[in-house]
């Protein structure tokens, strides 16, 4: 099941560059949230925070609280088991170019240790139908490269790895920014199922795609979060003129 | 956003948005004899060019075959070599040693070189250390293979107080080590940074994604920077002058002089007798043969271990 995450006055920053500024949210569980913004508005970084991947960056730094639930994400647990219960999906597929499509979906678990041939079997498999790949590539399992796939398989094989090692939260930073249309929709159509497992933030420049796929969007400019609301409300009614501006495609 | 803004709907035509027609070169012009007349030409030099690479290769194999290959027979491999104007005799002490020399050398240098250029990649970015590793390991890269043998011969052989196959295998194994940390540090600098982050994103522990993600995706190149690096160090004569000494029998242990097959070739082609140097010859055939198949193997065991992918 997906868990809640807390964000209280989060800021981070690249060398001197402040990149986030005093950040408050709450994601629900098992919903989806959507998170909209010019380029270089700092939703990437956010959603890199949310998973202490920003810190594998060496000049990057970020201070606050961050609560999945009742953990303190900053200081409760190593970064590596953070990483293991929110995976991340990132903008472009990056398949393993050395490992068949098992052994990418596989890697999360075999990578940490893991070795039973007949769960990571199954894994696989139940990963790889969540994402809805199973049916394109059941019979070339281990024949197959991972990097030999389409770009919108490549994708959904990134997250069938991320969900084979059983992830409480998703974090996809614009996956479908790299696709075409109707890679795009089966990328949606399989958010909109995962929803009900996983607690799901996803960032992306496509608005119809924030207001296709989830409850809640948050709308980041310059660093700052300006408005975060139902989708519903910030795509019909926004309180800030920046997001309407935004929204209505006057800037960005 | 991506569309061209130097589009127009004909080749040649002088849309608003293109350079006028006399900022353009001759060269741009759709069907230019000139272009068509450059680009054969340059193929052709490329071309001429790979064949010349190959000409000393090919030449020197055939003239080792053809001096060498008669003197080739079952004792070269089986018999140790005979004394002054006895008939016969061959080098198998002289490839044993080679073999011994070469397997201390790549144990030793091959894990070292790696880890010391996995350290520059993904590690050292930035810190003195690295800095001062690499300005190191390039200086050590052009140290002459003489000057390795007497430092090896003044901090290993003087203070053993004899030559040994042990101080030949480190001689050797330092001059492998700078090829191979070079080429491991660049082959991981070709990684791309997304993959390193999928496994980070995974939850996977760094050590674990240096291993078995940037490593595993790099092993090609690494592969080939230490086969490189043992290739050069198979022939080598000069480091093994002053520290493995050479030996006219069989010898296996690590604390003795012990026989080279390029230490052998020196003695037999610099020595006045006939017989001598048809052996050096067909030492040297072999030598180069032993560094051929060396090479194969590893090539062919490596991109089978490679296609069947991680573990």
């Amino acid at each position: 099941m997906g868990v809640g995450i807390d964000v209280e006055h989060l800021n981070a920053w690249y060398g001197t560059t402040h990149t986030l500024q005093d950040i408050n949210l709450k994601l629900p569980a098992n919903h989806a949230t959507a998170l909209i913004g010019p380029s270089g508005c700092g939703k990437s970084t956010f959603v890199r925070c949310l998973n202490r991947m920003h810190e594998t960056n060496p000049i990057a730094r970020a201070t606050g609280v961050v609560k999945m639930g009742d953990t303190d994400i900053y200081k409760d647990e190593q970064p590596v088991v953070i990483r293991r219960r929110i995976g991340m999906v990132f903008q472009r597929p990056n398949p393993f170019p050395t490992m068949s499509i098992y052994d990418n979906v596989a890697s999360g678990l075999r990578l940490n240790g893991f070795r039973n041939r007949a769960v990571l079997d199954e894994t696989v498999e139940r990963s790889l139908k969540a994402s809805a790949l199973w049916e394109e590539v059941k019979d070339d399992l281990k024949k197959k490269s991972g990097a030999s796939l389409s770009g919108g398989q490549q994708q959904r094989m990134c997250i069938a790895r991320a969900l084979a090692v059983d992830p409480e939260v998703l974090l996809m930073d614009e996956p479908a920014s790299a696709l075409d249309p109707v890679s795009t929709s089966k990328i949606e159509d399989l958010i909109f199922q995962l929803k009900s497992q996983y607690t799901i933030v996803i960032v992306t420049h496509n608005m119809q795609q924030a207001a296709r796929v989830a409850e809640n969007t948050g709308f980041f400019l310059n660093g700052k979060m300006v408005e975060f609301d139902s989708t519903d409300r910030i795509f019909t009614n926004p309180k800030d003129k920046r997001t309407e501006d935004y929204i209505t495609g006057r800037f960005g | 956003m991506s569309a061209n803004p130097i589009q127009s709907p004909l080749p040649g035509d002088n849309g608003p948005l293109r350079p006028p027609m006399n900022y353009r070169t001759k060269g741009m012009r759709i069907n230019s004899a000139r272009r068509y007349a450059t680009n054969h030409l340059i193929t052709a030099l490329s071309l001429a060019s790979t064949v010349v690479v190959i000409i000393p290769l090919v030449a020197i194999l055939i003239y080792l075959l053809y001096k060498g290959a008669s003197s080739l027979n079952l004792a070269f491999f089986t018999k140790i070599p005979a004394p002054v104007g006895e008939e016969g005799g061959g080098m198998a002490n002289a490839i044993l040693g080679s073999g011994i020399v070469l397997t201390l050398a790549s144990a030793m240098g091959i894990p070292i070189g790696i880890a010391a250029g996995v350290y520059l990649a993904e590690f050292g970015q930035g810190k003195l250390l690295a800095t001062t590793i690499r300005f190191t390991a390039d200086v050590l890269n052009g140290v002459p293979s003489i000057v390795m043998g007497i430092a090896i011969y003044s901090l290993i052989v003087m203070q053993q107080k004899h030559f040994s196959a042990f101080a030949g295998g480190v001689a050797l194994a330092v001059m492998m080590v700078p090829t191979i940390t070079r080429t491991t540090e660049e082959m991981l600098a070709t990684v791309p940074h997304s993959i390193r982050e999928a496994a980070l994103g995974l939850g996977v522990p760094r050590w674990r994604t240096v291993l078995s993600v940037s490593l595993k995706t790099a092993s090609p190149g690494i592969i080939t920077g230490c086969m490189l690096a043992f290739a050069r160090v198979a022939g080598e004569t000069a480091p093994l002058l002053f520290t493995a000494l050479g030996n006219q029998f069989w010898s296996y242990k690590l604390t003795e002089p012990i026989a080279a097959l390029p230490l052998q070739i020196y003695v037999y082609a610099i020595s006045p007798y006939d017989e001598w140097h048809r052996l050096a010859w067909a030492g040297s055939l072999v030598l180069i043969l032993m560094i051929m198949v060396a090479v194969t193997l590893v090539r062919i065991y490596a991109a089978r271990g490679i296609l069947k992918g991680a573990s």
